[in-house]
């Protein structure tokens, strides 16, 4: 039983057994990474960085800014996580989004044509038609992953390529318009009680998502389901169903996300969301998301995504090129596997 | 602590073991994993042309032994010798050049490749540095046949069954040199009359002056080819007995540090009305043929029976976990033929896996959310749409503590907790809901002794409080201490039923293997 004590003990009960000389600056840093993961340290290190290259970084107006221009990553990126959380990914998220933005887009100019008075209706039957559109790919991409088993990896990519295909079929390859003004005027450049519109909604849904994720059966499934299938199924979880709804979920966010961009842009466009499956998929990792699944929380994905939108801004207002901006993202992305990987043997240590 | 000096009786010349130096030596060996202290200062000598059993129970170091003399691990501290002189093993190739060969429990075969191409797997035949495949395959027909292994070297591993699997395994350790021959319970999976060819196949080396280290968990191996046995135990060395003149009883007590009586509990059965009742029961998969048994209430029915014998696939076809081809499987008054996981749980059968990582627990999230797993849709745990996460703090706490978890933290990953405990958490999932028949598959794998006692106390409450439990086990004094009666299963019929004092180790064994063979 002696090796099961000493194995068993924490990093907390070491420190307490320790002299209080031993509990350096180090260990603190360490305890820190081990916990929240190579976010903090990243953001201090971006903080520091453009706060001295650039004047214009550090200021209320300009975070605001990032806080608007990171809402459609955040979304996509939160939605990213439900299909990181069971253990695969989802690479149609871009796919989503320009499906949703021309389907969107072209439902709401053959409404506003039809019915030229009712806003309101015209608006509503667009945004309805966006996310069913977003929503339909969601649910192909889990009908494919749930029920035929098909690796998320396959199941997503050929979606995207379809979802892509279609969306520049529907239009010819050129933007949408003939959208009421007050759709543009409303979600892309309104303003509720001092924030931007795409905020609002983000953080409206964040917190609807954060609930379902941590107070719902549901979102305790999602963890299981992705931690160990089996064990899930054996506790009597429809593990098919929580896959399903993983990437049905997924699906839906990416097509609010979808809609938003619409609004803010004022056409429909088949072009727009390429770089999107990266990008959310870093926001996550970066955010200490496991890719084997059933690891990471809502909240810091969030603060990865916003981390991401942060670097993109400081890079602008330090005049880097755009082309060198996707090295550095790219970059980032790898820096944070490897240092999810050193995290567990940081642990490893800590608890010897 | 060494008993005196065995002279294998077989060994024509006996002046050769007393004269020559051991063919391998340990001296204080320790072996350190993050965490764990697997071996504590063992000591260990192998003599040439003797059969040297490893006994112990899951987790006392033999396996860590085994892989650090075969090259797998390098030992933290101590000092090996390998014909009186010192040595360090570098690698398992290193190992393998000086004529060490291990075979494995767990295969480290590539399915994918055939049996001839895996036997010389790192070891390829070339011309020049291209394969010399007719060679090859002429060398590997040569080596199956002399172990008389009725294998095609051109087949495929994917399609053997697990006990040809186990054949290449052996074959692998014969294709060059031996001088030390290393087995891992290499009977698991055969048959008996495999078995008998292996053991004519250990005497043939044997008398060419092989030392052979061989790890068994049955008695019955022990007296049969064993000159002599070394004892560990929580990584530490306790002794080395004379294998022909100990008894069983002193060799489990030396293993366990107990006497059997205070491992198992007594357990007073007072069987009711039968609860299960499996009748005619087979698979589609054909690895359980017309099953039929019954279980009441306030009793313990063991499942015993060889690996893949059939006995967690009968269980499992009734918890909605297997295609059932034929037969009826009844709960109370109920027909539950064919449910699914969920409706079975719901009616009170509760199953706790055999493998606590592959299927028992998410290894990743915390003791919290993996004992309240299953039941999350329960009024205890579930409010309209939301969680009662302070319900659910509060019954795992006391769950938690009822079961002696250690370190009682159960927020923290259950991938942080040793073996013991983690098996812990796996128990607890089933006192989070109503249940009225428990199914425990190999409960202690694993395990350490203290944990085990609390384990079969446990059961044994479950029992004596009215509930029907089924123990499936691979374990052989698990089945036989705890069962009020026990069904042996064989190539997936039940081939016995026994109650009383029917259930000895003799008549479970005597319906492990084929009839025509016993």
């Amino acid at each position: 039983m002696s090796s099961e004590i000493q194995s068993g003990q924490s990093a907390q009960e070491v420190a307490d057994q320790q002299p209080a000389s031993a509990r350096s600056l180090q260990y603190y840093l360490q305890l820190i990474f081990v916990r929240l993961g190579v976010l903090p340290f990243l953001l201090v290190i971006a903080l520091v960085t453009f706060t001295l290259t650039s004047d214009n970084f550090l200021t209320s107006r300009n975070l605001l800014n990032v806080v608007r221009q990171s809402s459609y990553l955040t979304l996509i990126a939160v939605g990213q996580m439900f299909a990181l959380l069971t253990g695969g990914f989802d690479l149609s998220v871009g796919t989503i989004i320009a499906l949703t933005s021309v389907v969107g887009a072209t439902a709401m100019a053959a409404a506003f044509v039809a019915v030229p008075d009712s806003i309101w209706l015209v608006i509503t039957i667009g945004i309805v038609a966006g996310i069913a559109a977003g929503a339909l790919i969601g649910a192909i991409n889990g009908i494919g992953v749930a029920i035929f088993g098909v690796s998320p990896f396959m199941m997503t990519l050929g979606m995207s390529s379809v979802g892509f295909g279609v969306a520049l079929y529907l239009t010819g390859g050129t933007p949408v318009y003939g959208m009421p003004a007050e759709f543009g005027d409303i979600f892309g450049f309104g303003n509720l009680l001092g924030m931007p519109a795409p905020v609002m909604v983000g953080l409206a849904l964040i917190l609807f998502l954060y609930i379902l994720l941590n107070w719902t059966r549901l979102g305790r499934y999602f963890y299981a389901v992705g931690g160990n299938l089996k064990a899930a199924s054996l506790s009597g979880i429809n593990a098919r169903l929580t896959l399903f709804l993983a990437y049905l979920i997924c699906g839906v966010v990416a097509a609010i996300s979808g809609i938003l961009l619409t609004a803010r842009l004022d056409t429909g466009e088949a072009n727009i969301g390429a770089s999107m499956p990266l990008e959310s998929i870093a926001a996550c990792v970066i955010a200490g998301v496991s890719l084997r699944g059933g690891v990471g929380r809502l909240e810091n994905v969030v603060l990865g995504a916003l981390f991401i939108g942060l670097v993109q801004n400081g890079m602008n207002l330090a005049r880097i090129e755009s082309y060198l901006q996707t090295v550095v993202i790219g970059a980032l992305l790898i820096i944070a596997v490897i240092a999810d990987q050193a995290r567990l043997r940081v642990m490893a240590n800590m608890q010897d | 602590m060494m008993s005196t000096r065995f002279q294998p009786d077989n060994v024509p010349s006996t002046a050769k073991a007393v004269e020559g130096t051991p063919l391998l030596e340990l001296k204080g060996i320790k072996k350190r994993f993050p965490g764990v202290l697997a071996l504590d200062g063992v000591s260990f000598d192998l003599q040439p042309g003797e059969v040297h059993v490893l006994f112990g129970e899951n987790g006392a170091g033999k396996s860590t032994m085994i892989s650090t003399i075969a090259g797998v691990h390098q030992p933290s501290d101590g000092e090996m010798l390998f014909q009186g002189q010192p040595l360090h093993i570098q690698s398992v190739h290193h190992a393998r050049s000086l004529g060490i060969s291990a075979v494995f429990q767990e295969f480290s075969l590539v399915e994918q490749l055939t049996v001839e191409q895996n036997l010389f797997l790192g070891s390829e035949q070339t011309t020049r540095g291209i394969l010399n495949r007719k060679a090859q395959h002429e060398e590997a027909a040569r080596i199956l046949a002399s172990l008389g292994f009725p294998l095609k070297p051109k087949q495929k591993v994917a399609y053997l069954s697990r006990a040809e699997q186990q054949m290449v395994e052996i074959a692998k350790a014969f294709r060059s040199d031996l001088s030390i021959l290393i087995l891992d319970e290499p009977t698991a999976s055969l048959t008996e009359r495999e078995t008998n060819r292996l053991f004519e196949l250990v005497e043939q080396v044997k008398s060419q002056g092989v030392g052979i280290i061989y790890i068994t968990h049955r008695i019955a191996e022990i007296r049969r080819i064993a000159d002599r046995v070394t004892v560990l135990r929580d990584g530490r060395y306790i002794d080395t007995v004379d294998a022909k003149s100990t008894t069983e009883e002193q060799l489990i007590s030396l293993m366990t540090g107990r006497l059997i009586s205070q491992i198992f509990p007594e357990i007073n059965f007072d069987p009711g009305e039968k609860l299960l009742l499996i009748d005619n029961l087979s698979t589609s998969d054909d690895r359980v043929k017309e099953a039929s048994i019954h279980v009441c209430r306030g009793e313990i029915v063991g499942l015993a029976g060889l690996v893949g014998a059939g006995k967690s696939k009968l269980i499992r076809a009734c918890f909605g976990l297997e295609d059932i081809y034929q037969g009826t499987v009844m709960f109370g008054d109920e027909d539950v033929t064919g449910l699914s996981t969920r409706q079975m749980l719901d009616r009170g059968f509760f199953y706790s896996p055999p493998d606590r990582r592959s299927e028992g627990l998410v290894m990743n999230r915390s003791c919290r959310e993996n004992i309240s797993l299953p039941s999350l849709h329960l009024p205890a745990f579930h409010n309209w749409q939301f969680l009662r996460r302070k319900g659910e703090l509060k019954m795992v706490s006391d769950l938690a503590s009822r079961l002696q978890l250690h370190p009682l933290k159960i927020e923290r990953e259950v991938d942080h907790f040793s073996g013991g405990n983690q098996q812990k958490v796996l128990l607890a999932k089933c006192l989070t809901r109503d249940v009225e028949l428990y199914v425990f598959d190999e409960p202690t794998v694993g395990v350490d002794v203290g944990t085990r006692v609390e384990i079969y106390k446990f059961i044994a409450k479950l029992c004596e409080n009215g509930a029907a439990v089924i123990v499936i086990s691979s374990d052989l004094p698990e089945v036989l201490h705890l069962s009020n009666r026990l069904y042996v299963m064989h190539r997936g019929r039940i081939q016995a039923e026994l109650s009383g004092d029917e259930i000895t180790q003799e008549n479970v064994l005597r319906n492990f293997f084929d009839k025509e063979a016993a």
